[in-house]
């Protein structure tokens, strides 16, 4: 619209905007996914935009003391390799801490002693002395080292099996199937009679139901413990359940799929229902042969919405599943593994990733249905 | 996989139920009031009682559902808020007077007007702004796509990623958090974002606008669409630049778009809770009111009363917006 003269210079200036704000919205993302997939030495050492070039670092190693030493020719010799079964490729070292970087691979070095020392690329030493190496500790030899890029699936195999996300995700899957699929039935209903049926309260009942669109959560939390627990000790089983959970996501949830399915039913064209009752069709069966089946679209954006809604909440499942090992859903988890391994960057990118790679995959499958849905949600009127 | 089995059997029984219950309600109210095959008069008078009682039978199980877990917790909330921890002694306005002398429920209430001025504002002004600019660009789907995308994204989620831009470490380390490898690269000092007093609420305010900006780009985008052409060429033909369409054109027709808009993240922002928790749980001057409510929830062994006074301080909030959206649905309702 802005751009509507496409030879503007405006245009270019367009394209480069949304450019960057697309980079802008998406580079923290792609910095999550990059990172779970990095060696976890390398995480800590260099940003993920580095990934895919070798990283270097600084490291320091003690070489073995005079007992190592062989003579060779008349000199006495201590070798072996910096990287001490690492791999990588040594680009300069030092023998002090001062100036580590003081000789690049290959060069020799001439110790205070007297000795001399090589640091080969491959990692491999020499130290070389005229005289027998005395008694002591060994030499210490500072190295800078480049590490080609690493990637790993490590992390995920780490936070699905020893940080217990393999667990949350079942428990996830657990909480969002039958909080998705049991409002739905009840809607429909509830929609259908809004919409086409005549009775005295109906507009106070659709005021009803846009009024309680709105009500926040945390009004009926404190309530909805109280009474799940008097429940609980009244029958003697825990207050806390899937079932419980099932259904405070169903009440949850019921607003928005009254409202969207009700303003949806009731933009259905009037002949087919009405000329489906002069035929003597009772509601229910005008319900279940026309409109279920002609109100697939907006059935489809509230399974979509309630679907990343439950599998995204923490709140609900925080408060009316708990939060023993068992219990947890994969929000849940995670705050807790922010907590626990707040600077273990391998852990929570990964695990970060696992919790919202099923959003990211029911949102770039079924973006149409969730669009469609939003606008039937929110657009009202003209 | 035994859990989902149980989730799978409770799916299948819980539907079998539903139907169930709607089958034979209605097949019990059409043989207790028959029409078909009866007298005249008896079988209108069945039809007008079944047609009285039908819409109920519908309605049944949703009022029931949302009367348990929205209507009566609404008042219960009310009725808690006026009494003491354990939701037994009556104590007045007591949980109200501690509020406002607590230090913690002022910060909160700051903060939560921070946000509120800020995250819609932002969130719709990005929205539109990114709506207009893709509409006519070959590859507006995709770049709207992926600015759309985070919507998907769990808040703790969004927290962990964000996290991890403004991750620190101290001065002269390598900086693996992307903003703080930008600062150094132009020469500033390294900072901890997220314990910044002040600043800290907007570093977590971005969060919410990167989910919500999505949102707003999608239906006013649907809404810029539908503004009438003719309007948009009337004023091409008087020499109006681009950007005097865009802002005296086609934004003054959409008004009532973006207030909806508007609103919609205003109730999301109200509820903010999980951002919170995540980042700071409420430390270096960042509490929110949802936050706050959460903790004293179960802080201490749980204050309900506490907790409640909290939960109407946010409904209370909200109400404007409820009343507002009641409106205009009613209004909508006659213009049918």
């Amino acid at each position: 619209m802005i751009a509507a003269s496409r030879r503007s210079p405006l245009t270019f200036v367009v394209h480069l905007t949304v450019l960057a704000l697309v980079l802008l919205w998406t580079l923290p993302t792609a910095g999550l996914l990059i990172s779970s997939l990095r060696d976890k030495d390398q995480i800590s050492v260099s940003g993920w935009w580095t990934a895919l070039v070798a990283s270097r670092e600084n490291a320091v190693f003690r070489a073995p003391g005079a007992e190592a030493q062989v003579e060779e020719n008349g000199r006495y010799v201590i070798r072996g390799n910096v990287f001490d079964g690492g791999t990588g490729t040594v680009s300069a070292f030092g023998d002090s801490v001062q100036t580590p970087t003081e000789f690049k691979a290959g060069e020799t070095a001439t110790l205070p002693t007297g000795a001399t020392m090589s640091v080969a690329e491959n990692g491999d030493f020499t130290i070389s002395s005229p005289q027998p190496i005395p008694e002591g500790r060994g030499e210490r030899i500072f190295y800078t080292r480049s590490v080609p890029p690493q990637f790993t699936l490590d992390n995920y195999r780490e936070v699905l099996s020893a940080q217990g996300l393999g667990r949350s995700f079942i428990n996830s899957l657990t909480v969002a199937i039958p909080s998705t699929i049991i409002p739905i039935l009840i809607a429909a209903f509830a929609a259908y009679a809004l919409a086409w049926m005549k009775f005295p309260g109906r507009a106070l009942l659709i005021a009803l139901v846009v009024g309680l669109l709105v009500v926040p959560l945390q009004m009926s939390l404190i309530p909805l413990l109280r009474f799940y627990n008097d429940i609980g000790s009244q029958f003697g089983v825990s207050p806390k359940g899937y079932l419980g959970i099932w259904l405070a996501h169903t009440g949850f949830g019921l607003p928005l799929a009254i409202y969207l399915l009700r303003n949806y039913m009731a933009g259905l064209p009037k002949e087919i229902i009405e000329s489906a009752r002069v035929d003597g069709a009772s509601d229910f069966d005008i319900f279940v042969k026309i409109v279920l089946p002609l109100s697939f679209p907006a059935l489809a954006s509230f399974a979509i919405f309630q679907f990343l809604w439950t599998w995204n909440d923490l709140l609900v499942a925080l408060v009316f599943l708990g939060s023993g090992n068992d219990q947890l859903v994969l929000t849940g988890r995670l705050v807790n593994l922010l907590g626990s391994r707040g600077s273990d960057w391998e852990i929570l990118t990964a695990a970060a990733f696992v919790t919202i790679v099923v959003p990211l995959i029911v949102f770039f499958s079924l973006q149409r249905f969730l669009v469609r849905g939003l606008l039937a949600g929110s657009v009202k009127g003209g | 996989m035994q859990q989902l089995l149980f989730a799978l059997v409770t799916i299948i029984a819980g539907v079998i139920g539903c139907v169930a219950y709607f089958v034979a309600s209605n097949w019990l109210l059409d043989r207790i009031f028959p029409s078909k095959g009866r007298a005249g008069a008896i079988a209108s008078r069945n039809l007008r009682i079944a047609n009285m009682v039908r819409p109920w039978l519908f309605l049944t199980p949703a009022l029931i559902a949302l009367t348990l877990y929205l209507v009566y917790p609404v008042i219960e909330s009310v009725w808690l808020s006026l009494h003491g921890r354990d939701g037994q002694q009556f104590v007045g306005l007591n949980n109200y007077r501690w509020m406002i002398d607590d230090g913690e429920f002022r910060q909160s209430i700051f903060n939560n007007f921070l946000w509120l001025l800020i995250v819609p504002a932002t969130a719709t002004f990005l929205g539109l702004i990114i709506a207009a600019l893709t509409d006519r660009l070959w590859w507006g789907n995709i770049a709207r796509s992926l600015i759309f995308m985070p919507m998907a994204i769990s808040f703790v989620g969004a927290s962990v990623i964000w996290k991890f831009v403004y991750d620190y470490r101290p001065e002269g380390a390598q900086q693996i958090g992307i903003l703080n490898a930008i600062v150094t690269f132009f020469g500033g000092a390294p900072e901890a974002w997220i314990t910044l007093p002040f600043w800290n609420n907007i570093f977590l305010m971005v969060i919410l606008i990167w989910i919500q900006t999505g949102f707003a780009m999608v239906i006013l985008g649907a809404a810029l669409r539908g503004v009438p052409e003719e309007t948009i060429e009337a004023a091409v033909l008087d020499g109006a630049s681009p950007l005097q369409i865009f802002f005296k054109i086609m934004v003054p027709q959409i008004w009532s778009t973006i207030a909806v808009v508007w609103t919609t993240i205003t109730i999301v922002v109200l509820k903010v809770f999980d951002i919170v928790l995540a980042m700071t749980n409420g430390q270096w001057s960042t509490q929110v009111l949802a936050n706050l409510m959460f903790d004293w929830m179960f802080r201490g062994g749980g204050d309900f009363g506490r907790g409640a006074a909290i939960a109407i301080v946010i409904m209370v909030l909200v109400v404007p917006i409820m009343i507002w959206n009641i409106r205009n649905a009613a209004k909508e309702m006659e213009g049918r």
